[in-house]
């Protein structure tokens, strides 16, 4: 992939809209930021490699939300969680597919790309999902 | 600094935190300003304060920014320099710690920190999607996460390391809903059982709704100067002996660790080290309840505890009014209320009348130490300080 395309959380929605969970990676000090930042923390470096980083990994927390944005709403009550990803990599994300009683800690769960509808404002991202590991598997 | 005094704070004012029906944030912080002046008749506003520092989190609630040069206006001190700082919930917290710099630059003797909310006008999903924009927008708010919802994030991994349980949140309410009871300037005036809490409504399990501070008005203030200038405005201040503000990643999914909070840990540091004082020479704290279960994990963190024992210094008694280390006496954010811009210095308020004794039926005996804990959104920002009693 080429170097060219900004390191940027637009960037990182644009790839995941065709199914790419990419994370960049710091060429001086090889630190991987997700998401891909323009500016290495570490070491201030600049320049960076894209990698794609596996879309599975073990929920690490989560919680059930009753209360929602007006946005949500009509979605609650519906369940977040935080998956742990290569590289010392996490992404927070609403859980599908998941019946409340059986979320446990460290059960492995997939980032699905499918998207909802993205709105006539900014920001128009998808809205990625974290869903079973079989279900996925099975499809 | 070698546990020396940095500022001294010669006064402090804060408004009753409830529904102020009808009155803007100016008008509110009016309020707390008269309490600070009335308490020290030896200052003179407009001739004494140099600058003024104001915490104020959202423009959203009064569709309302600047609002530093406006309570320099409301409070009779036009022509100073008045800044407002924004760090979320720990506005005022920084507020505090940027008047200190100033204090310790030489560039003011006399300093003003406050901070103001005006809340309850708004519908709670206004109030909820204001307070969501102190989280990260586009993995946190963008994802349908709630503000409540970070926090239960971390409160259901305390639950898997340590078996921490709900009932130990709902004693949290417990404790500061009966402190607040015996604080007249609290929202909350009423207590409340173990069951209320647990019989409330799920907001983000597993944390409920009597989990989750009061939304509110009010306001707060404290007056800063040198410690060597004290003595003009009054024979009884309260030194800080202690200041510590940190940084932490915006996002929650960022952390190494979801069961505490870095930046109160590094803040806490930096203030221990400065104040050279332990955790267990602190005889009460003010920490930040935005939810039950932050007050845990505020235990753990600033060392009164070891990580996941909070749980049983509740279950004690120990972090109640009587117990060995007091926290929240004045109510707490649950409790007393979160104005979140005015909650960093209603807790240095608490601290004012605690070490100068004048905090009445909640008064903790021969309390010589004390420390508050402010923090903005999900630790964000962090910031601690230490005060010592001058008798």
């Amino acid at each position: 992939m080429s170097t060219q395309e900004p390191f940027s959380i637009e960037q990182f929605y644009k790839l995941l809209s065709q199914n790419k969970l990419m994370a960049g990676k710091c060429l001086k000090c090889g630190k991987s930021h997700l998401p891909p930042r323009p500016l290495c923390d570490n070491c201030y470096g600049t320049q960076f490699g894209w990698v794609q980083i596996l879309n599975e990994g073990k929920l690490l927390t989560y919680t059930v939300i009753h209360i929602a944005p007006t946005q949500f709403q009509g979605l609650t009550p519906y369940t977040i969680g935080i998956l742990q990803l290569a590289d010392g990599l996490q992404l927070p994300g609403v859980i599908q597919d998941v019946p409340i009683e059986q979320l446990k800690i460290g059960m492995t769960l997939k980032v699905d790309f499918s998207t909802c509808g993205t709105s006539q404002n900014w920001p128009q991202w998808p809205r990625y999902c974290l869903k079973p590991y079989e279900e996925l598997c099975s499809v | 600094m070698n546990g020396k005094p940095i500022v001294s704070i010669i006064s402090a004012g804060m408004s009753k935190f409830q529904k102020h029906e009808g009155l803007l944030a100016r008008e509110i912080f009016t309020l707390a300003v008269q309490e600070a002046f009335a308490r020290c008749p030896k200052l003179e506003p407009k001739r004494d304060i140099k600058a003024m520092f104001i915490g104020h989190m959202g423009e959203a609630y009064e569709h309302q920014g600047h609002m530093g040069a406006i309570l320099a206006d409301w409070t009779g001190l036009l022509g100073i320099p008045a800044t407002r700082c924004e760090a979320a919930c720990g506005s005022s917290g920084a507020a505090l710690r940027t008047g200190i710099y100033a204090v310790m630059s030489g560039l003011a003797d006399v300093v003003m920190v406050g901070g103001v909310e005006k809340m309850t006008h708004r519908t709670t999903t206004e109030v909820t999607e204001y307070l969501a924009m102190a989280s990260d927008y586009p993995f946190e708010q963008y994802h349908g996460i709630t503000f409540p919802g970070i926090y239960a994030l971390m409160a259901t991994r305390h639950m898997h390391d340590y078996g921490t349980k709900e009932e130990h949140f709902a004693m949290a309410a417990v404790k500061n809903h009966y402190h607040a009871s015996l604080n007249p300037k609290a929202h909350m005036q009423k207590e409340i059982t173990v069951e209320t809490v647990l019989n409330s409504r799920y907001v983000a399990w597993p944390l409920k709704l009597y989990d989750c501070s009061i939304v509110t008005d009010g306001a707060s203030c404290v007056i800063l100067t040198k410690p060597e200038l004290a003595v003009k405005y009054t024979d009884n201040p309260v030194y800080i002996v202690g200041s510590g503000q940190a940084s932490g990643s915006i996002g929650l999914y960022e952390r190494k660790s979801f069961t505490s909070i870095l930046s109160t840990k590094i803040a806490a540091k930096a203030a221990y080290e400065m104040a050279q004082l332990s955790p267990q020479e602190v005889d009460l704290a003010e920490v930040h309840d935005c939810f039950t279960s932050a007050e845990l994990v505020a235990y753990e963190d600033l060392g009164f505890c070891k990580p996941g024992e909070s749980g049983k210094l509740l279950e004690n008694n120990q972090t109640c009014l009587g117990g060995c280390i007091p926290v929240n006496v004045s109510g707490g954010l649950k409790a007393k209320g979160h104005p979140v811009g005015a909650t960093g210095t209603a807790q240095a308020y608490e601290m004012y009348l605690q070490l100068t004794g004048q905090a009445e039926r909640r008064q903790v005996k021969d309390a010589k130490i004390g420390l508050t804990h402010n923090v903005g959104g999900s630790g964000a920002t962090a910031a601690v300080h230490i005060y010592r009693s001058a008798q």
